[in-house]
């Protein structure tokens, strides 16, 4: 009877939790790999003010977003890392214009595992014959690429460093191409190096900003979501003292 | 330099994918055919493993392959190490890099055809043969391998196709060089990643065509070597 009663409650108990799971709502945010450390923590604030919704992220590279949600994915909210797709799509009528908000820039850094790496010197360091592999994402198509190209152009170093480069589907590959120590350096989001995660494990040294057109991030509201209100809430959420803490936190120079 | 309204490089990435094709084959050849006589021929104890092991690629992710090769032969580990003194540069990056993933990557689709077309050669030839007194090298190189040689291009055929279309294990490993790891479906995800719609859709057309072609002739010279295989 005790027996039959802890089953009972035990299965109540279960489907309690299976309907409070069935009744909270998903929200669907693409996000550029950059954000992979940081939006964990941002969703957990949101879901602490929003107890019935349940933040889904999909973490990739910010071209492939664009490209997917032109042709319809089901996202709700677009994180990218640069603030042109989000444009495009509010151009393509894909996204809606009063969702765009800009929730930080980017910054890059160069980081190694190698002791005989000399970060000193900057990029023109990597001169440096010992120097063979430098792994930086992919400028056709990630917005970090096309910023870590940008400086090593300005730097006057291209021509030099071009044979040694490596280049990683996104920002997060690009990392793991560093830490995994297949290359000697890379060309990383700060927002990686200061996660927990990557804080501590080799040597990083930022990228003067001078060197790169600014990296600014921003996020929208795709059409998809149309009439939610909590894809809205999220995106304005970005706006407040506490994600843009965390934002700061993990390396984004705060834009408001 | 255009063709079909495609600029050099793509077609540099065809011809790289095609190369790696032709080069894990021939790998696969010399290793397979050998390993799949001796999987037929010998019992030993944990020989199912062993075949299990082989097939694990079938349902294995190509990302699980690239990733382990990615962190064991890393440039600070002793394999990684050991592959440097060889070949005078890292795995990872590298065309000899992609060899290694790809020969992995379809390994059983080579050695399970190879298996079953070796297994297919009728036992009483063999003794017959063997009985008038040809060595085993004679045995193998006139009967076995004549015998089974359909199966043997099936294999072969299968392993060169399911290498053209790879992906998972190039992206993992590749680092994205021209000329060098730069494969066709690489070079056509990047197209579609920079929004290059337009050549991305011819690319994909001519990618379409040329694996249909390899899948025709593949089978047309299947049929052909069939047509002629000795009956009993």
């Amino acid at each position: 009877m005790l027996l039959r009663n802890g089953i009972k409650s035990a299965v109540f108990a279960l489907m309690a939790m299976m309907s409070a799971g069935a009744l909270a709502e998903e929200l669907l945010v693409a996000a550029a790999s950059d954000l992979s450390f940081v939006l964990p923590e941002i969703n957990k604030a949101f879901e602490a003010k929003h107890p019935d919704v349940s933040v889904k992220v999909s973490l990739g590279s910010s071209g492939n977003f664009y490209a997917q949600i032109q042709n319809g994915a089901p996202y709700q909210v677009f994180m990218s890392a640069d603030e042109k797709y989000p444009r495009d799509l509010i151009a393509s009528g894909n996204a809606l214009a009063d969702s765009y908000n800009v929730y930080g820039t980017g910054r890059i850094a160069l980081w190694t595992m190698k002791p005989a790496v000399n970060l000193s010197q900057g990029l023109s360091g990597l001169m440096d014959a010992r120097v063979t592999r430098i792994a930086i994402a992919n400028p056709a198509h990630a917005p970090y690429g096309r910023a870590a190209e940008a400086a090593i152009k300005k730097q006057g170093v291209w021509e030099a460093l071009q044979p040694k480069l490596v280049f990683g589907e996104n920002i997060s590959q690009t990392a793991q191409f560093v830490q995994t120590g297949n290359v000697d350096v890379g060309v990383v989001a700060m927002s990686l190096v200061l996660s927990p995660k990557m804080r501590g494990i080799g040597r990083w040294a930022e990228i003067s900003s001078a060197l790169y057109p600014a990296l600014v991030q921003a996020a929208v509201v795709t059409r998809a979501a149309e009439n939610s209100a909590i894809a809205r809430e999220f995106v304005k959420f970005l706006d407040t003292a506490e994600a843009r803490d965390l934002l700061q936190k993990y390396g984004f120079r705060d834009t408001k | 330099m255009t063709w079909l309204g495609l600029p050099a490089p793509l077609w540099q990435a065809l011809i790289l994918s095609i190369e790696l094709a032709t080069v894990t084959t021939v790998v696969l050849m010399v290793v397979g055919i050998p390993l799949a006589h001796w999987l037929n021929t010998t019992r030993f104890f944990g020989r199912s493993f062993l075949e299990v092991i082989i097939s694990l690629p079938i349902v294995l992710p190509p990302t699980v392959i690239g990733f382990y090769l990615l962190v064991t032969f890393a440039p600070q580990t002793p394999l990684g190490q050991l592959w440097q003194v060889v070949f005078g540069h890292g795995l990872t990056f590298s065309f000899a890099g992609l060899v290694v993933g790809s020969v992995l990557y379809s390994f059983p689709f080579a050695v399970q055809p190879y298996q079953a077309a070796l297994r297919s050669v009728p036992k009483e030839l063999v003794e017959a043969a063997a009985a008038m007194g040809a060595t085993s090298w004679q045995v193998t190189r006139h009967l076995r391998l004549r015998w089974a040689r359909a199966g043997i291009f099936a294999g072969s055929g299968l392993a060169f196709a399911h290498t053209m279309g790879e992906f998972g294990v190039v992206l993992m490993l590749g680092g994205n060089l021209e000329g060098k790891t730069r494969v066709s479906s690489i070079a056509l995800y990047d197209l579609t990643q920079a929004l290059e719609f337009e050549q991305a859709y011819r690319y994909a057309a001519v990618l379409l065509v040329v694996s249909m072609l390899i899948l025709i002739m593949v089978s047309l010279l299947q049929k052909h070597m069939e047509i002629r295989q000795p009956t009993m």
